[in-house]
C-alpha cells in the first residue's frame, strides 16, 4: 500500500513491517519521528512489540543487546552524537553476532553544533564490525531495514546492520513509500532462530574472557562473515526483487558503460548525481554516475568492474577523515590498487554540515576535475 | 544444547559463530589450584546457605547440609572463614 | 516535473501546506515530494517549504532554486528585508498570494511571462474559524487556490490530503480550500 510520508516514518514502519519485537530508543534530532512513530504504533496495538524508553544511547543499545541476546529481534534508531555515545556497545554488538538492526539518520557531528546532513557520525564508527547502507530515498530506507534482517540474521553472516538516512533530506522530506503487506513478509522474512540464546534452561556462557589463542580467530571469523555478508547481501536483494519488484545490491551504476568521467556517490547525493548526468548527458558530456550503497562490507570488486573503463572518477564525501581525505575516496582508491586498476581519481568533499548538494554543486564538480588537476581533497563552495 | 562437553577449538571452522560457549567453565576443572580441601560437618551445619552465597566459584551447592563439588573448588577458604559456626574444616590434600 | 516553492511565516503552516498539496498529487496519481527548509523554524520567521510533482521517479534531493510556481502566504513577505520571493522563478512562472488586492497591483506581474494570481486567503481562513482572527491559519485555504491556479491538483484530491493531515476542523479546512479555489483571481 502507497503512502507518502517521510524519512523517519519510512524507517519505523520498516520495522514494524520486519516484525521486530523489541525497540529500545533515545531520541535525538532528526530522528526524534522515528522514536514517536514507534512508541505510537506500540501504544496504539499496531505494532505487536515492546518499547523501552531508556535514558541514554549507550543504555538503548546495552539493552538492544540484552533482547537481541534471549533471541528476540531488536531495532533501534539514532543520529550523531547519539550514535557515538553507542560507539562501546556497537562493537559489544558486534563481535557478539547480533544481527540487531540500527536506523541512523547522518547528521553532523559537533561542536559547531548542527543538525544537519553529514555521515561524518556512521563514518567514524567505520570499524565498528557493523554492516553499513547508505539509503538514497525513504522507500530504499524501509526496503533496506526489511532486508537488513534477513542479511543480518542469515548463519553465516551474524552481523548487526546499520540503515544510513541523511538528516533532512530523507528524515524529514516526505515521498511516496509503498508499505509491504505481512503475509508477504511473512514469505520472504523467517522467523529469527538463532543457535545460542539467553535462556535459563539451557545456559551458556556468552562473550568470556578470550586469550590471545582465541581472540584472533573470532577477529578472522568476523571477516569470513563480512565476506559472505556481501553475497548474501546481492543475493536478498535479487529475492527481494522477485517479490517486490524493487531491485537493491551492494552498488549500482547509472550510464556507466560508456562514460569518461564516473562519480562515485552515496546516500542522497546519488539520486541528484543521476539527475546531473542526464543534465550534462544532455550537453554532451560522457558522464555516469556509481552509487555505493553498502559501505561495509565495501564492494571492492563490484566497484572496480564499474569503474574499470573510466578515464576520471570523482569521489564526492559528505564526511571527512581528519588529517587526510574523505573516507569513501580513500576506500575507492584502495579497491582500485588492490585490484590493480588505476587511472586519475579525484575526492571532492561536498555536503558538509548540510549544506545542499544541488546538480549546481555536481556540474561544477565535474567541472573541476575536467581543468586542470585540483588537489586532493578539493573542498567544494568553501567560502575561500 | 549445553555446556557440557570440552570444545576443542583448533582451527577456525572449529569455533561457533556466536562466541558462546566457547571454553565452558564445565571443562576447566580447577581441583588442582588446591592445596587443601574444605570439609563441611554436618553435625554444626546450621543451614545457614553463607557458605553457598559467598563461594566465588560458585563451587557449593546449596543441600542441606551443603556439599562442595571438588571439581571446581579452587580452595580459596572464603566458606571456612564465613562459617558462622566453624562447620567447615580445612584438610591437607593428599594426591 | 514542476517545482512548487511556498513562502510564509513560522507558524503559518507553509510545511503543511506543501504536504498537503504533494499528498493531493499524489491521490491523482503523481510521484511527489515535500519538504521544508531544514532550519529552525521561529514564528513570525520568514520560511519555506517546498513540493515536486512528477510522473517519474524523483531522484533529485536538494532545495527547489528555479521554482516553476511561487505560492506567498502572508503579501507582508514580498519586498520585506533579506527575503527575495522571486529568486530564481523560471520565466512563464505563475505567483499566488494571499492577498486582497488583484494580481496587476504586483509590479512583477506580466514581466517575464509571469503571471500573479491572488486570493484573500486570510478573509477565507477567518471566515471559516481556522486559527485565531488575529493569527488566522490560511494554508490549507490556499491550497485550493493552488489547485485551481496550476490544474496540478484536483480540488477532491486536496480535500482527502486535507482529511488525512489535519487532526481537527477537517471540514471547515476543506471548505476553506474549497472557496479559495472558486475566488482565486
Ligand atoms: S574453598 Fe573456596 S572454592 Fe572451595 S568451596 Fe570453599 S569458597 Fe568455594
Ligand atoms: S556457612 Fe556453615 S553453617 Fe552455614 S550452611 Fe555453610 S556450612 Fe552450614
Amino acid at each position: 500500500m502507497k503512502q507518502v510520508m517521510n524519512g523517519d516514518f519510512a524507517a519505523s514502519y520498516g520495522a514494524m513491517s520486519a516484525l521486530v519485537k523489541y525497540v529500545a530508543a533515545y531520541p535525538i534530532t532528526p530522528q526524534t519521528l522515528v522514536v514517536e512513530k514507534l512508541s505510537e504504533l506500540v501504544a496504539d496495538g499496531e505494532m505487536d512489540a515492546v518499547f523501552s524508553k531508556v535514558e541514554s544511547e549507550h543504555s538503548a543499545m546495552a539493552a538492544c543487546i540484552g533482547a537481541e541476546a534471549a533471541g528476540i529481534r531488536t531495532f533501534t534508531a539514532t543520529s550523531s552524537q547519539g550514535l557515538l555515545l553507542m560507539c562501546e556497545v556497537l562493537h559489544w554488538a558486534a563481535r557478539g553476532r547480533l544481527p540487531i538492526v540500527l536506523a541512523n539518520v547522518n547528521r553532523a557531528v559537533a561542536p559547531g553544533w548542527s543538525i544537519w546532513a553529514d555521515a561524518q557520525d556512521s563514518i567514524s564508527q567505520r570499524d565498528t564490525g557493523w554492516m553499513q547502507v547508505y539509503a538514497e530515498d525513504n522507500q530504499e530506507v524501509y526496503d533496506s531495514i526489511i532486508m537488513a534482517y534477513k542479511i543480518a540474521e542469515s548463519p553465516d553472516v551474524l552481523l548487526p546492520m546499520m540503515i544510513n538516512l541523511d538528516a533532512f533530506f530523507l528524515s524529514h522530506t516526505s515521498e511516496v513509500v509503498d508499505l509491504i503487506d505481512k503475509k508477504d513478509i511473512e514469505k520472504f522474512l523467517p522467523p529469527y532462530e538463532p543457535k545460542f540464546k539467553l535462556n535459563p534452561s539451557e545456559p551458556h556462557a556468552f562473550n568470556a574472557l578470550t586469550s590471545p589463542d582465541h581472540y584472533f580467530e573470532l577477529t578472522y571469523k568476523m571477516h569470513l562473515a563480512m565476506e559472505k555478508a556481501k553475497k548474501r547481501i546481492t543475493e536478498v536483494g535479487v529475492e527481494f526483487e522477485k517479490m517486490f519488484g524493487r531491485r537493491y545490491g551492494l552498488t549500482e551504476s547509472y550510464r556507466i558503460e560508456d562514460a569518461d568521467t564516473v562519480l562515485v556517490t552515496f546516500g542522497t547525493i546519488a539520486g541528484t548525481a543521476k539527475e546531473t548526468v542526464d543534465l550534462l548527458r544532455k550537453e554532451g558530456k560522457k558522464v555516469g554516475n556509481l552509487k555505493i550503497r553498502v559501505f561495509r562490507p565495501f564492494p571492492q570488486e563490484e566497484v572496480c568492474e564499474a569503474l574499470k573503463n573510466a578515464k576520471k572518477v570523482i569521489v564526492v564525501d559528505r564526511d571527512y577523515s581528519y588529517g587526510f581525505e574523505g573516507a569513501f575516496f580513500t576506500e575507492v582508491k584502495s579497491a582500485l590498487y588492490n585490484k590493480g586498476v588505476m587511472k586519475p581519481l579525484y575526492g571532492m568533499m561536498a555536503g558538509i554540515g548540510g549544506r545542499d548538494v544541488s546538480t549546481g554543486t555536481l556540474k561544477e564538480i565535474v567541472a573541476k576535475a575536467e581543468g586542470e588537476d585540483p588537489k586532493n581533497p578539493y573542498f567544494i563552495g568553501v567560502k575561500l | 544444547m549445553t555446556d557440557d562437553k570440552k570444545v576443542e577449538l583448533n582451527k577456525v571452522s572449529d569455533y561457533p559463530e556466536m562466541p558462546v560457549s566457547l571454553g565452558s567453565m564445565l571443562w576447566n576443572k580447577t581441583s588442582s589450584w588446591r592445596n587443601f580441601k574444605p570439609v563441611i560437618d554436618g553435625t554444626k551445619c546450621i543451614g545457614c546457605g553463607i557458605c553457598w552465597k559467598f563461594c566465588p566459584e560458585p563451587a557449593i551447592f546449596p543441600t542441606n547440609p551443603p556439599t562442595v563439588d571438588y571439581d571446581f573448588c579452587k580452595g580459596c577458604g572464603i566458606c571456612i572463614s564465613e562459617c558462622p559456626t566453624k562447620a567447615i574444616s580445612k584438610v591437607d590434600e593428599t594426591r | 516535473m514542476i517545482e512548487i516553492r511556498l513562502h510564509g511565516r513560522g507558524g503559518q503552516g507553509a510545511v503543511k501546506a506543501a504536504e498537503i498539496l504533494a499528498k493531493a498529487a499524489f491521490y491523482d496519481g503523481k510521484v511527489v515530494q515535500s519538504f521544508p527548509f531544514f532550519g529552525v523554524e521561529r514564528r513570525g520567521a520568514p520560511v519555506q517549504a517546498f513540493t515536486r510533482i512528477s510522473d517519474e521517479k524523483i531522484r533529485i534531493h536538494s532545495y527547489i532554486y528555479e521554482p516553476d510556481v511561487l505560492v506567498v502566504l502572508d503579501p507582508t513577505l514580498i519586498g520585506a528585508e533579506g527575503v527575495n520571493i522571486l529568486e530564481g522563478l523560471r520565466s512563464g512562472g505563475k505567483v499566488i498570494v494571499n492577498s486582497t488586492k488583484e494580481p496587476s497591483a504586483f509590479d512583477f506581474h506580466g514581466k517575464n511571462g509571469v503571471t500573479v494570481y491572488t486570493v484573500d486567503a486570510t478573509a477565507i481562513a477567518v471566515k471559516n474559524k481556522l486559527g485565531s482572527e488575529s493569527a488566522p491559519i490560511v494554508n490549507t485555504a490556499i491550497v485550493g487556490a493552488i489547485a485551481k491556479v496550476t490544474g496540478l491538483v484536483t480540488i477532491d484530491s486536496v480535500k482527502k490530503a486535507i482529511f488525512d493531515t489535519i487532526p481537527r476542523n477537517k471540514e471547515a479546512n476543506a471548505v476553506a480550500a474549497e472557496d479559495t479555489f472558486k475566488n482565486v483571481k
